[in-house]
């Protein structure tokens, strides 16, 4: 019965809101008043049936809860005959308890999303060697499975068999198909284009990539800050208080009307739910954007930051060398570009894989009579021809000429932190190329959007020589830059930071090596592509490696954090300038109360929902 | 002796409002067997994690308690 009275919550709301308009117009339109009084009378007790029912419940377990004090309120109304009071003050509570469950599945319809992508079956190889479609929890480590096109990758695993394209944009954000072949590793959660696959299940269940990114965001969106553990103990008494308060005033005063206009007034309201609805609006939008934010205390210290420390190579820039320029200085450039592949490729020399991967196709010449020239580098005869591969104090020594663009040319890119690479074909200098650890495409405009944010500091630390940092220090428009540091000096300098200069820290790295800056940092910002390392060391990570996401971060948790702030001062307002009014004026009273109340939850919800169209 | 502890995740029906999480915490606490300390109850995910004595309590005693006080469950896992 109880249950029964309970799931047809939302009927009951409607039956009420028919009687409550069957009475009106009975007494305003017809002036039936006796009509209207008993239209009234059984919308209240249809209305306030379940909320009694969750008060009872709630008494049992020793808790004052909202409905203790509105049933409480009702029954008290209905007793002085207030029909009308006690008709419309369920109604809107049934009903604004309707609207709040709507809106806020929207709210939390983003996390949603994401973990209804997890795999639910498998087709799993059976003892007789056929695959049979089983549940994804009776999957084991070292299963074998079968996926086809279009089906859901139920496990992270290595392809044993076939071929496809998978889609693997839940995992990295990335959404262009990644080509999987014998041997390729596979990722639960990801989804087959195309193609036909059988996998080895590597790990299964929680333990995925996929299972772990879930998990983490579903523990980020309850997890609690001290200032919402406060409001939850805050609201434990709370409730029990305002009872107190309505027995007070009618010991008092000797009016009960007021007394129990009082518990209605004196709900709590928004205030217990407008910051988690900000919250998990806030970590879904980040779930959206491939921005992982492990909860709440996070949210409070990156919106108050004030230094951004990135680790250079594989952060601010690409983390490989390559040729950043390449400028001829002679005609048939194919042959010249021929003859210096053909001698990098006996090399294994870094620069020698940048060159080679720069030139990619070409025709590879025998190479005789190799010179390898310490530190300058190598000289060989090619096709007959006497062909020099090295830096400037090589052509010196080869009696190259260097002509003025030439030179001007290498002063430039040496200033520019740029490892030369020169080529001479028979005396003559044909290519210069200047290679170069690549700036991340679009970083230096998403730090200086960081900035624009509000970062006071940016630092880039980095193991490489102090001239090389310089340069791209420049290039880069960062506050500071230092190199020569090893792990163990970074973490150093942010503990420095953090401890001397009272500073709230994030360091942005790759996750692998840096890790203990990542701990040390108030916010660990790690550019992982769905690695474990990554996913655990730190508060937050940037799936795909995706830098561009740095600002949304930013700007999101700021947001995040003003949204908050907002809800708290709606929830608290509306409380005080209600019980502030019942004292203060004439026009007060239970209806309008609860219409305020549930008004400002759903204010509060809807204010949070702004969070999850966030865009920087 | 150490009895075996066992993790139980119970999802229910959406929570809408906060003193929902008050009334289950405290209704499954009120529970023999329950170790109160690793009750959690999640508003957004709407789900309850608790780890339980078997011995003295089953998985169905706190499903019980929770859908007494009028909310769903839809599934539970144990492990």
């Amino acid at each position: 019965m109880q249950g029964l009275i309970l799931s047809k919550k939302n009927q009951i709301a409607l039956a009420s809101a028919i009687l409550i308009t069957i009475a009106f117009i009975a007494k305003l339109g017809f002036k039936i008043e006796a009509i209207a009084v008993w239209s009234l009378m059984i919308a209240s007790v249809i209305g306030v049936a379940p909320i009694a029912i969750q008060a009872y419940q709630a008494l049992r377990v020793r808790v004052v809860s909202i409905d203790v004090l509105v049933t409480i309120a009702v029954i008290g109304a209905f007793i002085i005959q207030n029909f009308e009071e006690s008709a419309i003050v369920t109604f809107l509570f049934l009903f604004g308890a309707y609207l709040e469950q709507r809106t806020l599945n929207k709210t939390r319809a983003a996390i949603k999303e994401l973990t209804e992508m997890a795999p639910e079956s498998a087709l799993k190889q059976m003892g007789n060697g056929e695959f049979v479609e089983v549940g994804v929890e009776e999957v084991d480590v070292g299963d074998i499975l079968l996926v086809k096109t279009g089906a859901k990758i139920p496990v992270d695993g290595k392809v044993l068999s076939g071929a496809g394209s998978i889609n693997e944009a839940s995992i990295t954000g990335e959404s262009l198909p990644v080509e999987k072949e014998l041997g390729s590793g596979v990722y639960a959660g990801t989804i087959l284009d195309n193609g036909t696959l059988q996998i080895s299940a590597d790990r299964v269940g929680e333990d995925t990539t996929f299972g772990k990114i879930i998990e983490l965001v579903e523990e980020a969106q309850d997890s609690k800050s001290e200032a919402e553990r406060f409001i939850d103990r805050f609201s434990k008494y709370y409730t029990p208080a305002v009872l107190g308060l309505g027995v007070l005033v009618w010991l008092i005063t000797r009016d009960f009307e007021l007394a129990i206009t009082i518990l209605v007034l004196g709900c709590p309201g928004a205030l217990v739910i407008g910051v988690p609805v900000s919250h998990v609006a806030g970590i879904g939008n980040g779930a959206r954007h491939g921005i992982l934010l492990k909860g709440s205390e996070v949210i409070s210290d990156f919106s108050r930051l004030d230094t951004m420390v990135f680790d250079k190579t594989g952060t601010l820039t690409v983390g490989n060398p390559s040729v950043a320029e390449k400028i001829f200085y002679a005609d048939d450039h194919e042959k010249a570009l021929s003859y210096l592949a053909s001698i990098e490729a006996e090399s294994d020399h870094p620069l020698a894989k940048a060159v080679l991967t720069e030139i990619g196709a070409t025709a590879f010449l025998p190479v005789a009579d190799t010179e390898v020239v310490k530190g300058g580098g190598v000289v060989a005869t090619v096709a007959g021809h006497r062909v020099a591969v090295g830096n400037a104090a090589l052509m010196e020594r080869e009696n190259v000429p260097l002509h003025a663009q030439a030179r001007a040319d290498l002063a430039r890119l040496a200033g520019s932190g740029n490892s030369l690479v020169l080529t001479a074909v028979d005396g003559e200098l044909h290519i210069l190329m200047g290679v170069r650890d690549q700036i991340r495409p679009g970083v230096v405009n998403d730090l200086h959007r960081l900035k624009k944010l509000g970062v006071k500091n940016l630092v880039m630390l980095s193991g490489d020589n102090q001239g090389t940092v310089d340069a791209v220090s420049r290039e880069l428009g960062v506050t500071e830059a230092h190199g020569n540091m090893l792990p163990e000096d970074k973490s150093a300098y942010i503990r420095k930071l953090i401890e001397e200069q009272k500073q709230i820290v994030a360091f942005v790295g790759d996750g692998v090596n840096d890790s203990p800056s990542l701990a040390l940092a108030n916010i660990g910002i790690a550019m992982g592509s769905g690695t474990d390392v990554a996913i655990e060391t730190s508060d937050v990570v940037l799936m795909n490696s995706d830098f561009s996401r740095l600002p949304h971060a930013l700007g999101l948790v700021k947001a995040t954090a003003r949204n908050m702030k907002q809800n708290i001062v709606i929830a608290i307002g509306v409380v005080l300038f209600l019980l502030a009014s019942v004292f203060l004026s004439e026009w007060m009273n239970m209806s309008i109360g609860m219409l305020a109340h549930e008004a400002s939850i759903l204010v509060v919800i809807l204010n949070g929902m702004r969070l999850l169209r966030y865009r920087l | 002796m150490q009895l075996k502890m066992q993790k139980a995740t119970i999802q229910l029906e959406t929570l809408t409002c906060p003193s929902c999480v008050l009334k289950i915490e405290s209704a499954v606490k009120g529970l023999e067997g329950v170790d109160k300390d690793s009750l959690q109850v999640l508003f957004n995910a709407s789900r309850v994690k608790v780890d339980f004595h078997q011995e003295k309590v089953s998985v169905q005693d706190v499903e019980t308690a929770i859908s007494k006080l009028g909310y769903q469950v839809k599934k539970s896992t144990v492990k």
